[in-house]
């Protein structure tokens, strides 16, 4: 059983907001653990650990993803956005300065989660992804509320900031479009 | 309209939570919960796991240090070699990472000489008894007047009997703490709480240390809602898990885990007994309450003690009756006593209104006094009827038909409910010191905590106010056993208890400052203990009216909160910004109450079944659509130095009721068992 018990390694690549990591990473390793515990990245939180809250939320290849539910092993070679990534040469993302413009926070645990769903939302909606609120599949989506709260219900926020947090997402979409136009 | 403080670390992600610190040489505990219910541990098979590379150390009632007692028995940690629960940790493994500490606390093999665990709250209980005591220090039983005859011979009658379901607090944050031994023997406890002050004080007590040997480090918190109010297993899991490795350890409470280890709302039974004029004027209360605690520590919820000051009638009674379960030891959760209690009377009340053909907020404003029922002291504010009154016009009561199951739209029926709140003002004594220093700028301590309810920012904007400075130059440091002794974040009563410190601290250096200030600072320090003791006697309580604006579907039985307005009277709002959250974000707990939360305890085995959070729903963004909270202008000079009465709370109490409220006026049935499931409406509609 020895054999079986020594943890099993393997060599990986991750490029985690922009900087390259060579990282020798047990194979039961989530991503999640290994940003936290090997990285010294604590932005992502964990607070289920199952795929259930949302957290751990942060971009892999622009998509969002439950850092928790993600084995690093399986992401050699993997671009990663977490919420210390969010912030440009320290100016912050439109996303983030409204989240503090609409008081989208208390405890701010949940919210790097929020911040990286919201960002990589934004970007899904833009393509033109349905939501579960979506009343026609055929057109793109306007992020209205109840669009907004549909896409960012995989996030909890246990201190109750939902209302700043729509708020937050509704202007940061809206300031996005004005940008392009 | 303040942004909170520390807004830019926390969306840049470098607000440091308890286990985020960067140590070296950090080893990591994972915990193991006993599998059966009542029992003796008869053996821990602790080979299998330490034969695993990594592994460093297990603990468990075969060989951890002693401990000292503290009065919290769940903190006996590994004591002993019975079992009170299902869940209880029973050992715990160190290791070099996380992945391997959890599979070797898999391994880990407890034996145990088990019997039938007793866990099931039933209002007729042999093991029901009289608590000396409900949390903090009320009087179990009360009475005034005889109730039972006034009850049998007023016109108007409700009687009827309420349950709540064990809830779980469930910070996003679990519980979790980084424990590291110095070499002079001290400890540092980076820790999530409510409280450094009283971690540090409760830890060193249990580890037989001077206070002054512990300290406890916990600048930002990831939620508490009155489960980190007082230490909890963890910290020693971390802190004894550090001694015997000699290695700093990290022990984060899985989510489920933290459903046996981490406290809950009891369950309550409450029977209640309204009887009132043809005017709806109440004549006799009595508010039974029957609920559960622990065989290793008692706790009894306040549940009837609301009932006790709302509203005026010359017949009352209420009593509490607890029994002792195989179950882990209730505790805290938002507003313990008036959340479920309030669910309890606002829904009776609601009841007695229909019952008399009397608007419910006409009902409340009939019933409304001047003076403190049970101790006959005047109130030093109340502005309930203000709250109702404000509410109505801006919810747009008036137009309400009070006709229960008459509207529908498709396949909706829609309903409007409205519910009392209440809150008391309390305050415990703090200490606090400020500090000019040389380049102009003040420092002020105070080992507060900011578990989110934006602490930080009040406690400055009070400062800045009391040094008569800009906000700019006053930094308001918290969160740290080495700064001044404060009470918990806990009852309401941060704000009002360390603020008022605070300003003592501000005006005594205001006092000594004339003019410069010298190269090594000057500083002042309060303490308020003395100041409350002279306090008038007053009956001190925050009020507030909430509304919800329901619709049900009449095929699904599924319930949904269009709209809730809460106004509130809470005397002097510091940060209009962070306290709107604050109350929106109790209003928003109060939905899950509502609606979502319900903890199942196994009937076999004990414990609760559903143990995270897919099976214990708490609102998510999508229950939520339009919560609006505002407050009316109050100035009470009885309070503090200013003027606050506490907002932490009062936002989930009577938001229930006001929903279940809806619920009946939009269906015609009265749910009087929350949650408010589909299953327990559909069948009903
Ligand atoms: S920690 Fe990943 S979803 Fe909760
Ligand atoms: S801000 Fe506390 S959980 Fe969302």
């Amino acid at each position: 059983m020895d054999s079986e018990a020594t943890p099993v390694k393997a060599e990986i690549t991750l490029r985690v907001n922009g900087a390259e990591h060579r990282l020798d990473v047990d194979t039961r390793a989530s991503l999640l653990d290994v940003l936290r515990e090997d990285l010294g990245l604590t932005g992502s939180k964990k607070g289920c650990d199952h795929g259930q809250c949302g957290a751990c939320t942060i971009l892999v290849g622009g998509r969002r993803v439950n850092a928790c539910l993600a084995l690093a092993v399986a992401h050699d070679g993997a671009e990663i956005v977490t919420v210390e990534g969010l912030a440009e040469d320290g100016r912050l993302s439109p996303v983030q300065e409204a989240f503090i413009e609409h008081d989208g926070f208390q405890c701010g645990y949940c919210t790097p989660g929020q911040l990286c769903s919201a960002t990589g939302m934004l970007d899904e909606a833009e393509r033109g992804w349905p939501s579960a609120a979506s009343e026609d599949l055929r057109v793109d989506p306007v992020l209205d509320d109840d669009e907004i709260r549909e896409r960012m219900s995989g996030n909890l926020c246990r201190c109750g900031a939902y209302m700043g947090i729509v708020a937050a997402v509704r202007e940061a979409a809206a300031r996005r479009e004005a940008a392009e136009a | 309209m303040t942004d909170r403080l520390e807004s830019r670390e926390k969306v840049t992600g470098e607000a440091r939570y308890a286990v985020e610190y960067p140590v070296e040489g950090v080893a990591y505990a994972a915990a193991v919960q006993a599998t059966v219910g009542r029992g003796e541990i008869t053996s821990v098979g602790t080979e299998e796991a330490l034969r695993l590379p990594g592994v460093l150390a297990v603990l468990s009632c075969e060989n951890a240090p002693e401990l000292r007692e503290s009065g919290d028995a769940e903190l006996a940690l590994f004591q002993s070699r019975t079992v009170s629960y299902r869940g209880q940790f029973v050992a715990a493994v160190v290791a070099e990472t996380l992945d391997t500490a959890r599979e070797a606390a898999r391994l880990v093999r407890v034996e145990y000489a088990s019997e039938p665990p007793d866990v099931e709250l039933r209002a007729d209980h042999p093991g029901l008894y009289k608590p000396e005591k409900v949390n903090p220090v009320f009087p179990s039983d009360t009475a005034q007047g005889d109730a039972d005859e006034a009850f049998a011979k007023s016109a108007v009658r409700v009687e009827a009997t309420y349950t709540t379901p064990a809830e779980h607090n469930n910070p996003m944050e679990p519980h979790a703490t980084l424990a590291q031994w110095h070499d002079d023997g001290t400890l540092t406890l980076y820790d999530s709480n409510q409280g450094a002050s009283g971690v540090q004080k409760t830890i060193a007590g249990v580890l037989g240390l001077e206070p002054s040997q512990v300290r406890v480090v916990s600048p930002h918190v990831g939620g508490g809602f009155g489960s980190k109010g007082a230490p909890r297993p963890n910290v020693l899991v971390a802190a004894l898990g550090a001694r015997a490795t000699g290695r700093p350890v990290k022990f984060a409470v899985p989510r489920q885990q933290m459903f046996a280890t981490t406290g809950y709302r009891t369950p309550t039974i409450q029977r209640i007994r309204l009887g009132a004029d043809e005017d709806g004027h109440l004549d006799a209360i009595t508010h039974e309450v029957v609920e559960q605690t622990s065989v290793l520590q008692e706790f009894g919820e306040q549940t009837a003690v609301p009932t006790r000051m709302m509203y005026k009638a010359p017949h009352r009674r209420t009593s509490h009756r607890l029994v002792r379960l195989n179950v882990p030891t209730p505790s805290w959760m938002r507003a313990p006593g008036e959340t479920p209690g309030m669910f309890a009377l606002e829904s009776a009340m609601d009841e007695l209104a229909v019952a008399a053909g009397i608007d419910p907020i006409e009902l409340r404003v009939r019933n409304d006094t001047g003076h403190e029922p049970e101790s006959g002291l005047p109130f030093s504010s109340r502005n309930l009827v203000a709250c109702l009154r404000e509410g109505a016009a801006r919810f747009g009561w008036a137009a309400r038909d009070p006709r229960p199951g008459v509207r529908r739209m498709g396949r909706k029926l829609l309903g409007t409910g409205v519910a009392s709140s209440t809150y008391p003002a309390y305050m415990r004594p703090s200490e606090a010191t400020a500090r000019a220093e040389p380049d102009g700028t003040f420092t002020v301590r105070v080992a507060a905590a900011d578990i989110g309810t934006g602490a930080r920012t009040a406690l400055t904007l009070i400062a800045a106010e009391a040094l008569k400075v800009e906000l700019g130059r006053v930094r308001v440091e918290v969160g740290d056993s080495r700064f001044p002794k404060a009470p918990v974040a806990g009852g309401s009563m941060g704000t009002s208890s360390w603020g008022a410190a605070v300003v003592r601290a501000c005006e005594g250096l205001r006092g000594k400052l004339n003019g410069s200030v010298p190269p090594e600072g000057l500083e002042a320090s309060a303490d308020t203990t003395d100041e409350l003791k002279g306090r008038d006697r007053y009956a001190r309580h925050a009020f507030g009216a909430q509304f919800a604006d329901v619709e049900v579907d009449a095929d699904t039985g599924e319930v949904r909160v269009r709209r809730m307005l809460g106004i509130f009277a809470a005397g002097r709002i510091v940060n209009p910004k962070t306290a709107r959250s604050q109350l929106i974000g109790g209003m928003t707990m109060g939905i899950g109450m509502a609606l979502h939360e319900e903890s199942v305890m196994d009937a076999e085995f004990g414990d609760f079944l559903n143990r995270d959070l897919a099976q214990y729903h708490v609102p998510a963004c999508a229950d939520v659509r339009d919560i609006e909270a505002d407050w009316v202008e109050e100035s009470d000079p009885h309070l503090n130095p200013m003027g606050t009465k506490g907002i932490g709370e009062i936002g989930i109490v009577g938001a229930a009721a006001a929903i279940a409220n809806a619920v009946h006026h939009a269906t015609g049935v009265r749910v009087r068992d929350l949650p408010i499931t589909p299953p327990r409406l559909l069948p009903r509609l």
